[in-house]
């Protein structure tokens, strides 16, 4: 029925991948690699903010080059508060979604008249003027950003400060965020963006205004990708502006598009890649110096493989990594 | 039903529409016809919302709707069809006529459940296509059919929006003969309880289907009647129908 949402046997890679989500703590029990409880954190985290931005890329064909804005947004609406010594989860949380929310309806409202290329820079200029604000805000650090001391408090129930419950924290959080923007794409809601993305001018002379729709979709993105940034603003503990760099918006867009655009589960595994490559090269590099076979690589070649290596995924497998799991074999 | 009244359109010094006045009634249909570049698809540009008219007014069941935009007009009732098609090529047929039904059934704010097996839509996106005869190719991808489905398409669609009034813009565009003869027979049969603005290339399409015919030239209306007053009227014969 869904030609354009599909539903194929990728989904045991997917269900994989939750599986090894949900068990990573238990593996960084046995083998003491705490390290990677700290590595599937951010990229769990980093999966929603991707997850969010597929909502817009995928879903709604609005390539948004400013998303990290939510990110550092979300992140600051636990800072700033804590700096004020209130550690209340909750109102962390509704201060992150009033900011985004109004953030995306203002900045929204503008971006959308715009198209294409437009619609990126003016994203980007939002999400600079967003950065630079923060820059130059000296009470909360400015460049050198901020030290959450202590992380949101949600209720005795729930105590952040140990790692494991922030890791399934935001695990929950994971999920939910997959199964509501799932219900979402596939409603009513969904099927006006999705298509309004195919083919806009359409969707008006059958009776909608999707500029209004598009609005609804960019603010709930924005929103989602806050409640990103109120994970990792606890999850780092130190906050600055450098979280909504520009690269930071390329990076999650690069996320995206590596998962498989228009997949709801693609933005997920590309976030999981993403990060992954970025912490295992630079350990290949050193494991194959270390091997004494003469020559020394230098070490920043990483950069170099990581972006090779993206580039070909994104070539060879269209459609991202799901375009190369669900790939058939031409007849 | 609708009423054009002294509608104009310039582009740079040429003038697409001038001086236009029509009058669609209830429960005909009105075709208008005229050579390449008689500004026909200007005219309906316009009575859809797509363009706006440098003077004049339409009026559409009593109402002023010259500034009305596309979407507003379409949930008072006008539905258009395309004369290049414009679909939602990756959607199915199904899924392109349910977005039309999705449409007049109030707004699409809701977030929840699922519209992919919503019988409010899909029953009555079932009706659509059968109407036209495609509802064996309901889960085809729009992209993948032929030329002519996708005219079909375009009329299920318009008509799934329940209109009062029926914009179509040259359904037949790019049809074989056996193809247009089909789609006659869905548009005869569509006529008997809506009311049409065609425009029309296919002169034996128009002269069995319409009730009122307009010639345009040079965005010029320069006549109005009958299927006999047209055929018989000198100077239409001269402008458009040759000398046969």
């Amino acid at each position: 029925m869904n030609s354009y949402l599909p539903r194929t046997l990728s989904g045991i890679v997917y269900t994989g991948v939750i599986v090894v989500f949900a068990l990573m703590p238990v593996f960084v029990q046995f083998s003491g690699q705490i390290f990677y409880l700290d590595i599937f954190s951010r990229i769990m985290i980093l999966a929603i903010a991707a997850l969010s931005l597929n909502l817009l890329i995928g879903y709604g064909g609005m390539i948004s080059l400013g998303h990290a804005a939510f990110l550092g947004i979300g992140a600051y609406c636990v800072g700033i508060p804590v700096y004020y010594e209130i550690y209340n989860g909750w109102i962390h949380l509704a201060l992150a979604i009033v900011a985004c929310g109004v953030f995306a309806l203002v900045t929204g409202a503008i971006s959308l008249r715009t198209k294409g290329v437009y619609f990126i820079m003016i994203t980007l200029a939002f999400a600079q003027m967003v950065y630079f604000t923060f820059v130059s805000l000296e009470e909360y650090g400015g460049d050198d950003g901020l030290v959450i001391e202590l992380r949101s408090e949600f209720g005795s129930w729930l105590d952040l400060e140990d790692n494991i419950a922030l890791y399934y924290t935001i695990f929950a959080v994971l999920l939910l965020s997959l199964f509501f923007v799932h219900r979402l794409v596939h409603a009513r809601f969904g099927r006006v963006i999705l298509g309004s993305k195919f083919n806009d001018r359409r969707m008006q002379s059958l009776g909608f205004e999707t500029y209004r729709y598009r609005l609804v979709c960019y603010v709930i993105s924005g929103i989602l990708c806050g409640i990103a940034g109120l994970f990792l603003g606890n999850f780092t503990s130190f906050i600055s502006p450098e979280m909504m760099d520009w690269t930071r918006s390329g990076e999650l867009i690069f996320m995206v598009i590596l998962g498989g655009t228009g997949v709801l589960f693609g933005p997920v595994v590309g976030a999981g890649v993403f990060i992954l490559l970025e912490v295992w090269l630079p350990q290949i590099i050193t494991f194959i110096n270390g091997l004494g076979l003469g020559a020394k690589l230098p070490h920043e070649l990483w950069h170099l493989i990581f972006g090779v290596t993206l580039i070909a995924v994104v070539l060879f497998g269209r459609g991202g990594i799901h375009g190369l799991l669900t790939r058939k074999k031409r007849p | 039903m609708l009423d054009i009244l002294n509608l104009e359109k310039q582009f740079g010094g040429i003038k697409a529409v001038d001086n236009v006045n029509l009058h669609v009634k209830e429960n005909e249909i009105h075709a208008i016809i005229g050579p390449n570049g008689a500004g026909k698809t200007t005219l309906i540009s316009q009575v859809a919302g797509e363009l706006m008219p440098d003077a004049g007014q339409i009026r559409f069941m009593g109402r002023d709707i010259t500034f009305m935009r596309p979407a507003q007009r379409a949930r008072k009732g006008l539905a258009r069809s395309f004369q290049i098609t414009s679909v939602m090529l990756p959607m199915t047929l199904l899924e392109n006529v349910s977005m039309a039904v999705q449409s007049r059934k109030g707004h699409s704010f809701r977030f929840w459940r699922a519209a992919a097996n919503d019988r409010e839509l899909i029953d009555e996106a079932v009706l659509a296509l059968d109407a036209v005869g495609l509802s064996n190719r309901a889960n085809r991808v729009a992209k993948e059919v032929s030329h002519g489905e996708h005219r079909q398409l375009e009329i299920a669609m318009a008509i799934a929006m329940e209109p009062r009034l029926l914009l179509l813009d040259e359904p037949m565009a790019g049809m074989g003969q056996e193809e247009s003869r089909e789609l006659v027979a869905v548009l005869n049969e569509i006529k008997k309880h809506k009311t049409i603005l065609l425009i029309e290339h296919d002169m034996d399409a128009v002269f069995s289907l319409a009730d009122q015919i307009s010639v345009l030239v040079y965005g010029k209306i320069i006549a109005t009647g009958g299927k006999d007053e047209i055929r018989a009227n000198p100077e239409v014969q001269q402008a458009y129908l040759g000398e046969s």
